[in-house]
C-alpha cells in the first residue's frame, strides 16, 4: 500500500538548494534508509515529508496533500525520533514519553489513565521503564534515544520517522536498536531513517534512497541499489559488499 | 517514586493553597485600623445572617474597612503575584528560556509606557486599558524580532539582550512622558505608581480588572500541556501534533495581556516574574501542567507576603516593587546557581 507519495520536491534554505527535485514513495511495511553526505539534504526531507518544512512541490500522505492535515491528524499517523539534543528543563522521562499522547487528548482534558497506561508499556517495550522517574536530562545519550523511540510508540502511528538513530549509541546498543527497528518493521510499522553506516541500512532496510547534492542518486530495493558503485558515487571510496551465507551481506571498505 | 512523587505534589497543592486562604484571612488584619479576632469572627456571622453582638455603627465600620479597603488590596496582591508568576512560567518554557518574565521580555515596560501615555493624554480607562495592553504587546514582539534578526538558532541571551532593549526603549519614551507631565499632580502620580504600589487599586477596579486576569490565567493553564512540547523545541512539538503557531500566539497574547493589566492595578512589580517559576521548579520538577498553577500560588502568596511585611515593618508604605526587586535579586542570584545544570 502507498503510504506517502511526494513529487518534485525542491526545497531552498536561503540562497542554498537543498534539495532539487525529488521525488519519493513509502509503502508499508518499508524500512527505507535514507543516505547520502553530510548536508545532502536527508534531513530536510524528513522534516518536508512530517510537514515541518514546507517544500515545492506535492507531498501525499495516504492521496492527501499533507498541508490539509490538521497537525493532530499528522501526529497520529507518523511520529518522529529527533537527533538527541538537551533539553533545559528537568523533565523526567515518563513526562517525555507520555507527550506522546499530546495528539489524542483535547484542549480541555488531561491525560487519562489509559495514556498513561500506553506510555508505561512503550517504556517496557524498548526497555527503558526503569528510567522512568529519572531525569531525562540526565540519562546517557543511548538511553534518551530509547525514550524518544517510546515517545514515537506511545503516539501511536504506524509510520516513525528517525533522523540517525543509532547516532551517540555504543556498538552493542546500535545494533540492538537495529533489531529492534527490524521486529517492529515486523509488527507492521514503517521506518524511513537517515544512517551514515551501509551496513545498518543492508542489515535493517529493504529499501534505500540515496541523496547527493540535493538529488536522487539511486531508489530502491537495498540489494540491488546499495551497491558498491553507488558508494564510490556517494561517498568517494571503495568498499565491497559481501553476502554471508546466513543472507546477510556487509559493507567493508577496501583501503 | 512516581507514585510518591504525586502524593507530594498533591500534598504541595494542598498546603500551598491552605497557606494562601490563610495569608488571605491574615492578612485582613494588616493596617492602621485594628481589627480584633473577636471582632472579625463577629463581622463574619453577622455577615452570613447569623447572631452576633456587634453594633451596627462598628458593623458598617468593619464592613467598610474590610470590603472597601483591605479585601480589594488583598485580591490586587494575590491576582498580581498570580498572573505575573504564571506568565513568567508560561513565557520562559515557551522561549525555552529560563531567564525570560514579563519584566525582562519589555512587557511592563511597553505596558507602563502606554498607560501613562493615557493618563497624560487624559483618557477613559477602557482605552488606557487597550492602550497598556497594546504597547505591551509592541515590547514583547520588539524583543522577539530582535532575537529573530540576530540568531536563527535558538539563543538565550539573544532574547534576553532584545528584552533590555525594549524595555530601554519604553523606558525612555516614558521619560518623554513624563517630561511633558504636569509636575505638580500628573508627574508624581505617575512616578509613584510606576514604582509599584498596590495602594492604587481601588476596590472597583480590582473586581473589574480580576476577573479578565483569572481568565487569562485559567487560558495558560490549558495551554501547560502544550508548553511541556513547546519547550522541546518548535518542530518537535509540530510532530507530536501541536499546533505551534496558534499556541505561541495565543500564550503571547495571554500573558501580555494579564501582565499589562497588572501595570494598571499596581505599576511595575518587577522579579516575581522571573523568579518564581524558578521557585516553583526547584520544588515541583520540571512538568508545566504542574509548574504553571503552583507558579501561580506562589506568586500570590509571594506577593501578598511581601505586601504585608513591608507594612508592617515599615511606618510609612514603601513601594512594593522596590521590595519584590530587593527580595528577589538575592532570591534569583541563589537560584541561578542550577543554571549549569539546566533548569
Amino acid at each position: 500500500m502507498l503510504l506517502i507519495d511526494a513529487e518534485n520536491i525542491s526545497f531552498s534554505y536561503r540562497d542554498n538548494q537543498v534539495l532539487n527535485n525529488v521525488d519519493f514513495q513509502l509503502y508499508k511495511g518499508d524500512v527505507l534508509s535514507l543516505v547520502g553526505q553530510n548536508g545532502c539534504g536527508k534531513t530536510t526531507l524528513l522534516k518536508i515529508l512530517l510537514g515541518i518544512y514546507k517544500s515545492k512541490g506535492s507531498v501525499k500522505l495516504l492521496s492527501k496533500e499533507i498541508k490539509e492535515y490538521k497537525h493532530k491528524e499528522l501526529a497520529k499517523l507518523i511520529s518522529y525520533v529527533p537527533q538527541t539534543h538537551q533539553i533545559p528543563f528537568d523533565y523526567t522521562v515518563f513526562d517525555v514519553v507520555l507527550m506522546g499522547r499530546l495528539a489524542h487528548i483535547g484542549l480541555f482534558s488531561n491525560y487519562s489513565l489509559n495514556d498513561k497506561n500506553i506510555a508505561l508499556q512503550c517504556l517496557e517495550k524498548v526497555g527503558i521503564s526503569h528510567l522512568k522517574d529519572n531525569i531525562y536530562s540526565q540519562i546517557s545519550g543511548g538511553e534518551r534515544q530509547l525514550a524518544f523511540i517510546a515517545r514515537a510508540l506511545t503516539q501511536e502511528s504506524k509510520i516513525i520517522f528517525m533522523d540517525e538513530p543509532v547516532t551517540g549509541l555504543d556498538y552493542g546498543n546500535q545494533l540492538k536498536l537495529l533489531k529492534f527497528l527490524k521486529d517492529l518493521a515486523q509488527e507492521g510499522y514503517t521506518f524511513v531513517k537517515t544512517t551514515h553506516y551501509p551496513d545498518h541500512a543492508l542489515y535493517a532496510s529493504n529499501k534505500v534512497m540515496m541523496l547527493k547534492n540535493g538529488k536522487v542518486l539511486d531508489v530502491g530495493e537495498i540489494d540491488t541499489k546499495l551497491t558498491t558503485k553507488n558508494i564510490k558515487e556517494l561517498y568517494d571510496v571503495d568498499v565491497e559488499i559481501i553476502s554471508r551465507k546466513n543472507g546477510y551481506k556487509y559493507c567493508i571498505p577496501t583501503i | 517514586m512516581k507514585l510518591w512523587g504525586k502524593i507530594l505534589t498533591k500534598i504541595g497543592f494542598i498546603v500551598l493553597t491552605l497557606i494562601l486562604i490563610a495569608f488571605m484571612n491574615g492578612s485582613l488584619f494588616v493596617g492602621n485600623y485594628e481589627i480584633s479576632f473577636e471582632e472579625y469572627l463577629m463581622f463574619l456571622n453577622q455577615l452570613l445572617g447569623l447572631e452576633s453582638n456587634l453594633s451596627l455603627e462598628k458593623y458598617e465600620m468593619l464592613q467598610s474597612v474590610i470590603f472597601e479597603i483591605r479585601l480589594p488590596r488583598i485580591i490586587a496582591a494575590v491576582i498580581i503575584g498570580a498572573t505575573l508568576s504564571i506568565s513568567g512560567a508560561a513565557f520562559q518554557a515557551m522561549f525555552v528560556n529560563p531567564l525570560v518574565s514579563p519584566g525582562i521580555l519589555g512587557v511592563l515596560s511597553g505596558a507602563s509606557f502606554g498607560a501613562a501615555l493615557g493618563m497624560v493624554l487624559g483618557w477613559n480607562w477602557f482605552f488606557i486599558n487597550i492602550s497598556t495592553f497594546i504597547f505591551g504587546m509592541l515590547a514583547v514582539l520588539l524583543a522577539l524580532s530582535i532575537s529573530f534578526i540576530y540568531s536563527s538558532a535558538k539563543n538565550m541571551i539573544i532574547l534576553v539582550l532584545g528584552g533590555i532593549i525594549s524595555s530601554s526603549l519604553f523606558s525612555a519614551l516614558l521619560s518623554i512622558v513624563k517630561y511633558t507631565a504636569d509636575p505638580y499632580n500628573a508627574l508624581p502620580a505617575i512616578t509613584y505608581w510606576l514604582m509599584g504600589s498596590l495602594s492604587f487599586s481601588t476596590s472597583t477596579m480590582v473586581w473589574n480588572l480580576s476577573i479578565p486576569m483569572l481568565c487569562g490565567v485559567l487560558i495558560l493553564l490549558f495551554f501547560s500541556k502544550y508548553l511541556n512540547a513547546l519547550s522541546l523545541g518548535d518542530e518537535e512539538a509540530k510532530a507530536l501534533g501541536v499546533d505551534t503557531l496558534k499556541v505561541k500566539i495565543i500564550v503571547i497574547v495571554v500573558a501580555t495581556f494579564i501582565s499589562a493589566l497588572s501595570v494598571i492595578l499596581a505599576g511595575i512589580i518587577g522579579w516575581i516574574g522571573l523568579i518564581i517559576p524558578h521557585i516553583a521548579r526547584l520544588l515541583f520538577g520540571a512538568d508545566n501542567k504542574i509548574i504553571l498553577p503552583i507558579s501561580a500560588l506562589l506568586g500570590a502568596i509571594f506577593l501578598l507576603m511581601v505586601d504585608n511585611a513591608s507594612r508592617i515593618i515599615f511606618s510609612f508604605e514603601i513601594p512594593i516593587g522596590i521590595v519584590t526587586a530587593i527580595i528577589g535579586i538575592p532570591i534569583f542570584i541563589m537560584v541561578l546557581k542550577n543554571a549549569k545544570r539546566g533548569f
